[in-house]
């Protein structure tokens, strides 16, 4: 049997090209925290893959793992982090790089886009010497003219304007921080870049330009995205597909358009109609926590909160089953000759109080 | 009774299907802000101070004038730097005013003394922003909840102030209270720890809550509780709410009034539905159209106001969004400053060439001081008047739709230099507007013609 994930239908490329080879195949992805009272199943066997030009939205609240993975497919976890499974890049699996060889391709091959630009950005470098620095160090060649020139004109195709290149950070407004730390990333043209969170620290209307900066990003630079993000609207907006993470797992994953309108796996489901939007006339949300990750629930791990749950989901591990343009991790969907006699039978919930709630 | 999510896990909104429903608030009044200021000192130092001289001063809140109504959700809406927490802290006498009125009853919060209000923090309290840092992480939420009562005095002896604690937690669905006297808030979730943020707000028995950002940290899942928390807690203790925030679709949800605010002013007031079915401001409009929504048919926002929210030491002249504003015109409060942004634009659009071409010749734009209506370009040496003159009409003609333009009265070609006369400016005043109330000139009749002339009519938003 064909894992449905390898063919995601009608996915490649945000703009209808032709189904290509990933850029990226993540298959089966573990990253494991070791603590006191027992390992943190952050990452629990997460498998995506990433077209070329193409921006992937990973959804979850927080605690979800999908800041790990992300993370974990740059190698830039912690060093007490367990990686295990494939991270498939240009003919090499990143698990199980060593550190030099990830070093030289962070940069010019994998880039990285994170939360908080003003920390990310030395405060005693010049904008300018940001650049120099990542150049020179990743093509070392490169003549200082062309640096110049390469800086000035990604810095331009963000919006920063000529002027301010030789200005510190410090300078500028928490938007254009972003900005340039967008440029610094792609000034190397990575292949796919991870952005975590972009524009959580930013305000609505910063955080819309940035939004459009990146989604336009697939046709001015050939890069393809995996978007981080708690925010349902800025997938909407942004992305060509949507992975929806739930306890370290990838239980939906779809074009953002079908993922949207038909959501077929109950926690997506929830989590769209709690989203508060300008539509929003009456509060829902999802009954009780995410659960603890040391000693996850048997078989799916939403069961315990999924309104549709039945015997066989406190049972067994649902497998990823298609179901029309989406793979979806959910016994509802089969597949049925795996589900036991009586499998589908209601299951008796607890009550759970506020006390339980995240 | 305690509160607890309804089983369902969809309760929908239970008394006030809209905004303004009778029961949002009556038109008593609560508390009324009359011309508050509220301005930190940069850079001074004592000296300086006593002086009355030297460091620049940032007007958090600059001339707010605004009527709470009992019983009412007043949204305080606006980016980071707009002032809203400032204001919200002021009605509490947590900052302290620079002028201006707070009437609550027969006091004037804007006159008293931090003694004085302790004994008036029983009927106002604060909701935080984050709630990881508003618990004190070695104080049981007995110690932490109960403490407001022993700092106000209302209670006699331990037996009565956890009853009262165990009420509270009740209330904010805290329950089994037992359970969770004894917890640290590190043993708490985040929503937990909103739930007795809230839990120590209400114990006093206050009527008024100011609640700044209060589910901002929590997630998507979360929040609703806490808000539909807010919502019951609201019915069973007749509390007002000012709900501070940056999010308009939780405001459109939560509020029957909102305030837009911008650079410390409100720039536009009015029942939620009338300011979300129909926004004046530009700048309420272009709010509207940024906010992410959970729909793909919807593609990304392009016709956004440019660049972000001004510094409040240097505020632009005249109205404070006219530098960002799509339908800005003339008596908007043009300045030299305007010239080096608007600079600024051309040559990121047009490219190196352009920027090498004309930096050199008006080079002096981006040294001009704030607030000139006048200014004067000097021509740089091995360069005449009229090349500096062209590069001025250039820049008109070939971007004419650029708002500046507007309130360009005048371009002068002087012995050795070039002078640009801009139309006085007009800072616009809070006035009303159909249901609401908006500081902005295109609903000014002394200049409503002109704009409808000159701007094209910004269509409307979120819809």
């Amino acid at each position: 049997m064909t894992d449905p994930r390898r063919h995601p239908a009608g996915t490649a490329g945000g703009n209808g090209a032709p189904a290509l080879d990933p850029v990226l195949a993540v298959e089966d992805l573990r990253v494991w925290y070791g603590t006191d009272a027992g390992p943190v199943r952050a990452v629990d066997g997460a498998s995506f893959d990433l077209f070329p030009g193409e921006t992937l939205g990973l959804v979850g609240e927080s605690g979800s793992g999908k800041t790990t993975l992300g993370r974990g497919v740059l190698g830039l976890l912690p060093r007490a982090a367990a990686v295990d499974g494939v991270v498939q890049y240009a003919g090499r699996n990143l698990v199980r790089a060593k550190p030099k060889e990830l070093q030289r391709l962070r940069g010019p091959d994998l880039g990285m886009i994170f939360q908080e630009p003003l920390t990310r950005l030395n405060p005693l470098m010049r904008v300018s010497e940001h650049f120099e620095e990542a150049l020179r160090t990743h093509e070392p060649k490169t003549p200082k003219a062309e640096i110049q020139q390469r800086a000035i004109e990604t810095l331009r195709a963000m919006g920063i304007p000529p002027t301010r290149y030789r200005a510190y950070p410090h300078e500028f407004s928490g938007g254009m921080r972003q900005r340039i730390m967008i440029a610094l990333a792609l000034v190397l043209r990575p292949a796919f870049i991870v952005a975590d969170e972009p524009t959580t620290a930013l305000d609505v209307l910063v955080e819309a330009q940035i939004i459009s900066i990146l989604a336009d990003l697939r046709r001015n630079f050939d890069t393809s995205l995996l978007f981080i993000t708690h925010n349902l609207g800025i997938v909407a907006e942004a992305c060509d597909r949507v992975a929806v993470m739930y306890a370290g797992r990838i239980v939906e994953q779809g074009p953002v358009a079908e993922v949207f309108a038909n959501p077929q796996h109950p926690y997506t489901q929830a989590l769209l109609a709690s989203t508060i939007s300008l539509n929003t006339t009456g509060l829902h949300y999802i009954e009780g926590a995410p659960p603890d990750l040391i000693t996850p629930p048997s078989g799916c791990r939403f069961h315990p909160r999924c309104p549709h749950a039945m015997s066989v989901c406190a049972e067994q591990f649902p497998r990823p089953v298609q179901t029309g343009t989406q793979v979806v991790e959910c016994w509802l969907h089969g597949p049925e000759d795996l589900i036991p006699p009586g499998g589908t039978q209601p299951l008796e919930r607890e009550e759970l109080t506020v006390a339980d709630e995240a | 009774m305690p509160t607890k999510p309804e089983p369902a896990g969809a309760a929908a909104r239970p008394q006030r299907p809209g905004g303004a429903s009778p029961s949002s608030g009556s038109d008593e009044a609560l508390m009324s802000i009359e011309d508050l200021q509220v301005h930190f000192d940069l850079r001074g130092n004592a000296l300086a101070r006593l002086l009355g001289s030297g460091g620049q001063k940032v007007k958090a809140v600059d001339g707010v004038n605004l009527t709470l109504r009992k019983g009412e959700v007043l949204g305080l809406v606006g980016e980071s730097g707009s002032g809203k927490t400032t204001l919200g802290r002021a009605l509490l006498g947590l900052v302290g005013a620079t002028s201006g009125h707070i009437r609550y009853g027969d006091a004037d919060l804007a006159r008293m003394k931090q003694s004085e209000l302790r004994t008036l923090r029983r009927r106002l309290q604060m909701v935080f922003q984050d709630p990881h840092a508003a618990l004190n992480p070695t104080m049981d939420l007995r110690t932490a909840i109960g403490h407001p009562l022993r700092i106000q005095g209302l209670v006699d002896n331990r037996e009565e102030e956890e009853a009262r604690v165990v009420q509270a937690l009740e209330r904010t669905g805290l329950v089994p209270a037992e359970q969770f006297l004894d917890k640290l808030p590190a043993e708490l979730s985040g929503g937990q720890k909103q739930r007795a943020v809230i839990a120590r707000a209400i114990i006093c028995g206050p009527e008024l809550l100011v609640a700044d950002e209060p589910i901002s940290m929590l997630d998507m899942s979360v929040r609703n509780k806490i808000l539909q928390l807010m919502l019951d807690l609201r019915e069973q203790l007749d509390l007002t709410y000012v709900y501070i925030t940056h999010d308009l679709a939780t405001a459109k949800f939560f509020c029957d009034r909102v305030a837009i605010m911008y650079l410390g002013r409100i720039v536009e007031i009015g029942p939620t539905e009338e300011i979300f079915a129909d926004p004046k401001h530009p700048y309420t409009r272009s709010l509207l159209k940024a906010v992410p929504d959970p729909d793909p048919s919807r593609s990304v926002p392009r016709d956004l106001p440019r660049g972000e929210i001004p510094d409040a030491a240097a505020p632009p002249h005249g109205c404070s969004f006219h530098p960002r504003c799509p339908a800005a015109f003339g008596p908007c409060g043009w300045e030299g400053r305007d010239l080096a942004a608007m600079f600024e634009r051309r040559w990121l659009e047009r490219g190196e060439d352009i920027y090498r071409a004309e930096q050199p010749l008006v080079a002096a734009v981006e040294n001009l001081p704030a607030g000139q209506e006048e200014v004067s370009l000097p021509v740089p040496s091995g360069h005449t008047p009229q090349q500096v003159h062209e590069v001025l009409e250039r820049t008109r003609t070939e971007d004419p739709a650029e708002p500046l333009w507007r309130g360009v009265e005048a371009l002068e070609t002087g012995a050795d230099d070039v002078r640009v006369r801009f139309r006085r400016g007009v800072d616009p005043p809070l006035g009303p507007a159909g249901g609401v109330e908006v500081a902005c000139h295109l609903h000014d009749s002394r200049f409503a013609a002109e704009a409808v002339q000159d701007s094209p009519a910004p269509d409307h938003a979120g819809e």
